[in-house]
C-alpha cells in the first residue's frame, strides 16, 4: 500500500466546526492521541456561519431563567418528539459550557453588571442568547480553533473522508483525501467522531456551503448505523432572496430579537394572524407588548415574529402563495422602523447587527437602518441524523460517535435558533470524552487493505470517464433542483415519489460522472465523489417524509396538514438492509420519565 | 451581458492566464462568475470558499490587482468593458490556480502565547468585565482569517521575511489577547524579538485591505509597538526594572 500516508491516532474526529473541535479537545484533555480532518481550512466550518447567539439558561439578564425552563422550551419548539434525554443534558449542560468558553477566551457582550449578556429568540422563554453581537459562531469557533491548536492535537485541513474502514463490525478508521494534492490517507483509529454537520447543499436555496453533503449521515448509514428524524429539515424563515446570486444567505434571528418585523406587500404584520395553540399564551396580544418584550420588559410577552422557526416559515411561504410577497418572492424584515421608538436607532442597529448591516449594504445596495430586507425561507439545518446514545453520543456502532448537526435526538422535529451552538459544545464534549473512554478500553482495531483499494478505485474512477463522463456539477444542480421543489417546506406524496425517482435517475448519472484535469485540488473530482452521499441522504430523506404521514415541526405535509397523535409517538429510522436497500421503519419514541413530564406540563 | 475573466492557471512551477467569458447578471459577486465558469468550462478549475457571505475569509484573491473577498466583490464595482483580472494571493506558496497556501499562518498562530486567564474574579467563580472593555478586542476577535492583510503587507509580499515576521494578522490576534480584559500572558517580549513587530513601518495597508475594516494598524500595532518601546527602549523604565522597582 505504498501510495497511502498512513496515520495513527486513539480517536478521529471527522469534522472541526464547533462539535468537532470541542469533541477534539475533550479527547485530548483525557489523554488520548487525537486527529482532527476537516474538508476545508480550520476555522472556516459552518459553525463561523452562526450569528444570533448560544442559548445556556445562565440567567443573567432574567433571573427565573433555569435548565427546566430550557428544557421544556426545548421539547416544546420539538414537538415533543426529541430524545428527552438529551434534550435534559442539553440544558443542564450548557451553562456551565459558556462559561467554559470565557475562560478559554471568548469575549462575550455584557451586561451593565459585566456579566455575559443574553438576548431573545425564537421559542426561547426568557433571554437567553449569550452573544457577540450577530458574529457569535465565529467567537466559538475561533476560540476552540485557538484552544485546540495549543492542545497537542494533529489537524489534517483539507481533507476529505470517502469511507470508514470497518473491522468485524467496529470502526477502525478511515479512508480520505487531501485537497492539496490528491492522494488518500489512511488514518486508523479505535474511535472515530463524526461532526460533518448538514446536508444542506442538497437544497437549491440554502445557507450552507458547499462542505454540507450529508457526509457524516453517510458515512455512517454505509457503515450500519441508524439514521433516525431525517423527514425533518429546518427552513429558516429569513434567508436573503434578492439579488438572485445571494439567494438563501442567512439572515439572523437576531433582528427579529431586537426588534425587527414581518410585513406583507401589503403592509400588514401579518404574524398575528396565525398563532399557534400550543403558544397562544406566551404571545403577545399587540404590537405594543411585543416591543416590550424585545426590549427587555418581564411583563410582556413575545411577538409573534419570535414564534418558531418552522411555523414562520410556514407563515412567510403562506403569504407569499397568497399573493402578498414582495416581486422578487419574499416579504419585507423590518428592523428600521424602531427609529420611531429609539433615539440613535441606525447606530443601535448597527452596534446589535453589525455584519447584518454589512452584508445588506455591501450584497445588496440596502441600508438596514433606513429601509426593510426582503427575506424569505433558507434550507438551514436538518433535525435528523445518526442515532446516538444520548450518554455517550455514540452510534449502533461500536466506536462510531457522532455529534452536532450530523447527531439526531436534541432537537425533535425543530431546533430552536441558539440552541445550535449549546448543542455542539454539550455533545461535542461528550462525544470526544465518551469516544477517548472507548479508545482506552477497546485494543486496537486492524484496517482491512481491501476495503481501501476498494473505496480508492472508486473514489478515482470519474478520472477513467475524464471529458467523456457526465458533469458532475449538472448532477449537483439536478439534485437540488430535485429537493428544492419536490420535498421542500410544503411537501405531498406525489411529489416526493416523483423525487425518488429522480434520485434514482441520477445516481445512474452519478456512477457515469466523469472529471478531466488532475488529482491537485480538482473541484470537479470533490463535487463527483460528494453526489453520493448528497443522493443517499436525499433519498434518506424522502423516505422518511413519505413515511411520516402528518404534519410536525419542520415536516409539512399538504395532503396530511395536521398533527397525528400517533405519530407523535414514533421516530422514522432508515438503515441499510441486507439486500443494499434502504428500510424506512417506525419505532416507538421512548417516555418521558415522569419527573421531566411533570416539568413540561408545569411549563405548558 | 457578458463579461471576461482574465483567470491565473497553474501551480507552483508556473502558469499563464486565461480567458473566460461568461454571462453576468445584477447582483452578481466575483465568486459567483467564477463558480459558472468553474460548472461550465474549466471543471478543474481551483478556487478556496466556503460561506459566501464574508464571514469565513476562504476566497481570497487579487482582482484587478487589489486583495478582496471574491464574495463581498460585486460585478457593478467593476468594469466590465476589459478583462476581469482574478489571480492568486501573492505573498503566499501557489498551489494551484487560484489557491495558496496558507499554511504558514496556522503554524505562527501557534509561536504565539495563548490566552492566560487570571482567576475569577466574582463570587460565582467567574468573572466581571464592562462592555467597554470588551468592545477593544472585539474589534480584533471580528477578523475573518482571510489573510489579506499578510498579502498586502510588503514586509512578507516583496522582502518574504515570515521567519521574522509575524504579519498584521497575528500582530492583531496578539493585540487581542494584550488588551483582553481577562489575560494575564505577556507576549511584549516576543513582540519585540521572535515576532518582529519593528519591521513593521506603518504603512496602512493591512488596515485599508481589511474586509472587516479592522483598523488594523492605529488600534492594534501602534499600541503594542508602544508597549514594546516603553518595556525595551525608555531609558528610566529600564534603569527602574535594573533596580528591581518594577
Amino acid at each position: 500500500m505504498t501510495d497511502y500516508q498512513t496515520f495513527d491516532h486513539d480517536v478521529l474526529v471527522i469534522g472541526a466546526g464547533g462539535a468537532g473541535l470541542r469533541a477534539a479537545i475533550e479527547a485530548a484533555a483525557a489523554g488520548v492521541t487525537v486527529g482532527l480532518t476537516c474538508k476545508s481550512l480550520l476555522g472556516k466550518a459552518h459553525t463561523v456561519m452562526a450569528e444570533g447567539g448560544i442559548a445556556a439558561a445562565l440567567a443573567n439578564v432574567d433571573d427565573r431563567d433555569n435548565w427546566r425552563v430550557h428544557f421544556a422550551d426545548t421539547m416544546r419548539g420539538g414537538q415533543y418528539v426529541n430524545n428527552w434525554r438529551m434534550a435534559e443534558l442539553h440544558a443542564r449542560e450548557a451553562p456551565e459550557r459558556v462559561r467554559e468558553l470565557e475562560a478559554w477566551g471568548a469575549v462575550f457582550d455584557r451586561t451593565p453588571d459585566g456579566r455575559i449578556l443574553q438576548r431573545n429568540f425564537g421559542g426561547h422563554r426568557y433571554p437567553r442568547l449569550a452573544h457577540v453581537g450577530d458574529r457569535t459562531g465565529l467567537e466559538l469557533i475561533r476560540t476552540l480553533q485557538d484552544r485546540a491548536v495549543h492542545a497537542g492535537i494533529d489537524v489534517h485541513m483539507e481533507c476529505t473522508v470517502v469511507t470508514l474502514l470497518m473491522d468485524s463490525g467496529r470502526v477502525a478508521g478511515a479512508l480520505a483525501y487531501d485537497r492539496e494534492r490528491g492522494r488518500f490517507r489512511i488514518f486508523r483509529a479505535r474511535a472515530v467522531v463524526l461532526a460533518t454537520g448538514g446536508v444542506g447543499r442538497g437544497y437549491k436555496i440554502t445557507s450552507n456551503s458547499w462542505e454540507y453533503t450529508g457526509d457524516g449521515h453517510a458515512l455512517a448509514y454505509r457503515a450500519g448505523a441508524d439514521l433516525i428524524d431525517m423527514e425533518y429539515v429546518q427552513f429558516h424563515p429569513t434567508g436573503m432572496v434578492w439579488p438572485p446570486s445571494v439567494r438563501g444567505i442567512l439572515v439572523t434571528e437576531g433582528v427579529r430579537g431586537e426588534g425587527g418585523i414581518l410585513v406583507n406587500s401589503e403592509g400588514r404584520r401579518f404574524m398575528f394572524d396565525d398563532i399557534p395553540e400550543a403558544y397562544r399564551a406566551q404571545t403577545a396580544d399587540t404590537e405594543e407588548e411585543g416591543w416590550r418584550y424585545t426590549q427587555g420588559d418581564k411583563n410582556a410577552r413575545r411577538p409573534p415574529e419570535l414564534l418558531t422557526r418552522d411555523h414562520v416559515a410556514r407563515c412567510i411561504v403562506g403569504e407569499i402563495k397568497a399573493g402578498r410577497g414582495t416581486p422578487h418572492g419574499g416579504v419585507l424584515l423590518d428592523i428600521s422602523w424602531i427609529a420611531k421608538r429609539l433615539p440613535n436607532a441606525a447606530e443601535h442597529i448597527r452596534r446589535k447587527l453589525p455584519s447584518m448591516y454589512h452584508q445588506f449594504k455591501q450584497l445588496a445596495d440596502i441600508d438596514i437602518t433606513r429601509e426593510p430586507m426582503e427575506v424569505g425561507p433558507t434550507t438551514h439545518y436538518i433535525m435528523g441524523g445518526v442515532r446516538v446514545d444520548a450518554d455517550t453520543q455514540m452510534s449502533s456502532v461500536a466506536g462510531l460517535f457522532a455529534a452536532g448537526e450530523c447527531a439526531a435526538g436534541i432537537n425533535g422535529a425543530n431546533r430552536l435558533g441558539g440552541n445550535s451552538l449549546s448543542d455542539l459544545l454539550v455533545f461535542g464534549k461528550r462525544a470526544g470524552e465518551h469516544a477517548a473512554r472507548f479508545a482506552r478500553e477497546w485494543p486496537s482495531a486492524s484496517v482491512d487493505s481491501r476495503q481501501v483499494e476498494d473505496a480508492s478505485r472508486q473514489a478515482l474512477a470519474p478520472f477513467d470517464r475524464g471529458s467523456n463522463g457526465k458533469n458532475p456539477y449538472a448532477i449537483q444542480e439536478q439534485i437540488q433542483e430535485a429537493m428544492q421543489n419536490l420535498v421542500g417546506i410544503v411537501r405531498v406524496e406525489d411529489e416526493m415519489r416523483q423525487a425518488l425517482a429522480e434520485i434514482d435517475r441520477l445516481r445512474t448519472e452519478a456512477a457515469q460522472a466523469g472529471v478531466v484535469g488532475h488529482r491537485e485540488y480538482n473541484a470537479g473530482w470533490h463535487t463527483s465523489i460528494d453526489l453520493a452521499n448528497l443522493l443517499l441522504v436525499s433519498e434518506a430523506i424522502a423516505r422518511s417524509a413519505i413515511e411520516r404521514r402528518e404534519s410536525r415541526g419542520g415536516h409539512y405535509r399538504d395532503d396530511y396538514p395536521q398533527k397525528d397523535p400517533a405519530f407523535g409517538r414514533v421516530s422514522i429510522a432508515v438503515r441499510r438492509g441486507g439486500d443494499g436497500e434502504m428500510q424506512v421503519v417506525q419505532e416507538p419514541i421512548p417516555p418521558v420519565p415522569a419527573e421531566l413530564a411533570s416539568i413540561i406540563e408545569e411549563m405548558k | 451581458m457578458k463579461a471576461t475573466f482574465r483567470i491565473w492557471r497553474g501551480d507552483g512551477s508556473g502558469g499563464v492566464f486565461k480567458d473566460y467569458a461568461t454571462d453576468v447578471a445584477e447582483g452578481m459577486v466575483v465568486l459567483d462568475a467564477i463558480h459558472r465558469i468553474q460548472a461550465e468550462q474549466a471543471p478543474d478549475l481551483a478556487v478556496r470558499w466556503n460561506c459566501k457571505a464574508g464571514k469565513c475569509g476562504s476566497c481570497s484573491a487579487e482582482i484587478n490587482g487589489s486583495p478582496r473577498l471574491m464574495c463581498m466583490t460585486r460585478m457593478n464595482a467593476l468594469k466590465i468593458d476589459q478583462p476581469v483580472t482574478v489571480e492568486p494571493m501573492k505573498a503566499f506558496p501557489q498551489l494551484r490556480d487560484l489557491v495558496t497556501d496558507v499554511s504558514w499562518n496556522y503554524r505562527v498562530k501557534k509561536t504565539i502565547k495563548p490566552f492566560t486567564p487570571k482567576p475569577p474574579d466574582a463570587a460565582d467563580g467567574t468573572w466581571r468585565f464592562e462592555q467597554r472593555d470588551a468592545d477593544r478586542v472585539q474589534e480584533f476577535r471580528k477578523c475573518i482569517e482571510c489573510f489579506l492583510c499578510q498579502d498586502v503587507c510588503h514586509v512578507l509580499r516583496e522582502h518574504s521575511l515570515h521567519e521574522q515576521f509575524i504579519g498584521p494578522r497575528f500582530l492583531v490576534y496578539a493585540a487581542a489577547l494584550e488588551m483582553h480584559p481577562l489575560d494575564a500572558g505577556d507576549r511584549v517580549g516576543d513582540l519585540e524579538a521572535a515576532h518582529g513587530i519593528g519591521y513593521c513601518n506603518i504603512t496602512k495597508c493591512c488596515t485599508t485591505v481589511c474586509p472587516e475594516n479592522i483598523t488594523i494598524t492605529d488600534n492594534a500595532i501602534i499600541p503594542l509597538k508602544e508597549r514594546v518601546v516603553d518595556r525595551f527602549y525608555d531609558p528610566l523604565g529600564r534603569l527602574l526594572r535594573v533596580i528591581g522597582v518594577t
